[in-house]
């Protein structure tokens, strides 16, 4: 513990000390670091965050069904159904596979292209539905290896007692699927809450895009700092949500740490 | 010490500020604003210039007197433009042609501060690479920086060398066509340009009733106009024109703003590596340039043929 501590004060001290001694010092703390800069942008870049809260919002929720949708596709036993397993599995692969950046680019601008009337061109919800594609084929892996982590046996048990496949599905594996995936879950949502701030490629202002705005008004770049600090202001309590989650499901599970 | 600097260059390196230069104090305080009219030049730097006032040859001399030394290399000055660069500032992409209105510009403000064709060097740059802390790879940078105060405490601008206006771009059959007064546009879903001073333009003169949609490229911009998500785009005027004429099929300038509007006119002006001296030389030059009618000369051989946009009044 004192170790630790000491250690940690050494190493920010000498970052806190040493950085300012560079030659170019000046000059970037005026570029990166402009307190007047920063406090006249702060209040426009928060009132943009807004709208990535928004987006957030609305996607979030989605993305968790649609991505719960795709695993239990991919999971789907019957033969009969197999078409339903394939377009899961290339979906998966799809949008896996392609830049959340090019997949907004393609569908924010390319779907609008159809000639549709405002308000169903708006760039907000092409761009939305973008990042809830994209993100459900990753969020519906985590789920197919949630599913995937309930034992058999546990299937087993369920259908020997008479349950049927789906009351199976819903009533044994996915409450213990779910459970676990929680913590790996919160991952991707922290990666979302980043990855928001691209719809802004397709028009709308948002927190990245105001604070470049207000980067080329000012020919400084401390409104990308501020930005970076309003993002840090969500993320880090969600990052450290996650590990709790993630500690809880390890001392539930019996897993010992090991330092 | 020596340890301490490596350790240090590590660190930046490491948050990505690459560049560490020896460099004199920075001056960071308030600076002279930047955002004179006419001929009298005033930097973004402390020094202005007195450049208008001095004799033709006296001021070509001092220029050129002025500017030895203050290069990046002794008797080479880099110029840098944008990627890529492109009409009625550059034509063809090529800088070193002298053909396009920056590219003319620049040579002729080479040469009276005593560089001949050869002498001068073009490169490369974006706006933030123009705006970095550190060291410069250009001595000169001209892509049509807008030269406004907040920017000038910032960067180092030469005096203005064009003053230009804005214009709103749409399709024939927009609704913004044939308006005439800014009230008309109001209702109209704008888009603009990222890193233009066209948003600015757009928030604070236009004010429309909704907010507008910014692009990172025309490419951007125009496939919004086609899908309908914006009504029209605002440019600056000679921009407009290439965009209408080259890039944005179907496209018309739907009209021009006063140059005034706004209260003040969107100037353009050279940028340098904050407090380089060579912006004083610059402007000298710049100063005998507009004396001796060579910068209206270039002005009108490559930025002529605007006019006949419609005009929209601002109330």
């Amino acid at each position: 513990m004192l170790i630790a501590a000491v250690s940690t004060i050494v190493v920010v001290v000498a970052i806190a000390v040493l950085v300012p001694m560079a030659p170019g010092w000046d000059r970037v703390e005026r570029s990166f670091f402009a307190g007047d800069v920063f406090t006249d942008v702060f209040d426009d870049l928060l009132g943009a965050f807004w709208l990535d809260v928004k987006i957030f919002a609305w996607s979030a929720p989605t993305i968790v069904a649609l991505a719960l949708l795709i695993a239990m596709a991919r999971g789907v036993r019957s033969p009969a159904l197999f078409p339903l397993r394939l377009f899961a599995a290339v979906y998966t692969d799809v949008f896996r596979g392609v830049p959340v950046i090019l997949t907004i680019y393609l569908i924010g601008f390319g779907v609008p292209g159809l000639g549709l009337p405002r308000p169903w061109n708006s760039p907000l919800l092409w761009g939305s539905v973008a990042l809830v594609l994209a993100y459900s084929a990753y969020v519906a892996e985590v789920f197919r290896a949630g599913i995937e982590s309930v034992h058999e046996s546990q299937r087993a048990a369920a259908r020997s007692l008479g349950m049927s496949s789906r009351q199976t599905m819903f009533s044994v594996v996915l409450p213990q699927a779910i459970r676990r995936v929680v913590p790996a879950l919160m991952n991707d949502f922290i990666s979302l809450q980043k990855d928001v701030a691209l719809v802004s490629l397709i028009g709308p202002i948002e927190l990245l895009r105001q604070a470049e705005v207000e980067k080329s008004l000012s020919g400084n770049f401390t409104p990308y700092v501020a930005a970076a600090v309003i993002f840090l202001a969500v993320t880090i309590p969600m990052t450290r949500l996650a590990d709790y989650l993630l500690a809880r499901e390890r001392r539930r599970t019996g897993a010992t740490a090991v330092a | 010490m020596l340890r301490s600097r490596a350790t240090v260059s590590l660190l930046l390196a490491a948050a990505a500020m690459s560049s560490i230069v020896a460099c004199g104090d920075s001056e960071s305080g308030d600076t002279t604003s930047a955002s004179s009219t006419g001929s009298t030049s005033a930097g973004g730097s402390a020094t202005t210039s007195d450049g208008s006032l001095a004799t033709t040859a006296a001021a070509a001399q001092s220029a050129a007197e002025c500017a030895e030394g203050k290069t990046l290399d002794d008797g080479r000055l880099v110029v840098a433009t944008g990627s890529p660069a492109f009409p009625p500032y550059v034509m063809d992409d090529d800088p070193t042609s002298g053909k396009g209105f920056e590219s003319a510009v620049a040579y002729a403000v080479a040469g009276e501060m005593g560089f001949d064709k050869e002498s001068v060097e073009w490169t490369r740059s974006t706006f933030d690479q123009a705006i970095q802390p550190g060291a410069k790879n250009f001595d000169i940078n001209l892509q049509q920086f807008s030269i406004t105060p907040r920017r000038a405490r910032n960067i180092t601008f030469s005096a203005p060398y064009y003053a230009s206006n804005q214009a709103v771009v749409g399709f024939e059959d927009s609704d913004a066509v044939g308006a005439t007064s800014v009230s008309e546009l109001r209702g109209l879903k704008f888009g603009a340009q990222s890193g233009t001073t066209s948003l600015g333009f757009i928030q604070d003169v236009i004010q429309p009733e909704q907010e507008a949609f910014v692009y990172n490229d025309n490419v951007g911009a125009k496939q919004a106009l086609e899908s309908n998500q914006i009504d029209a785009i605002v440019l600056d005027l000679p921009t407009a024109f290439f965009v209408t004429a080259v890039e944005i099929e179907g496209s018309t300038i739907i009209g021009q703003f006063p140059v005034d509007a706004g209260g003040q006119a969107d100037e353009f002006g050279m940028v340098f590596e904050k407090d380089n001296p060579l912006v004083e030389c610059v402007d000298l030059a710049l100063g005998a340039l507009r004396k001796n009618g060579t910068l209206e000369k270039i002005t009108q051989r490559w930025m002529t043929g605007f006019a006949d946009a419609p005009e929209i009044a601002v109330d």
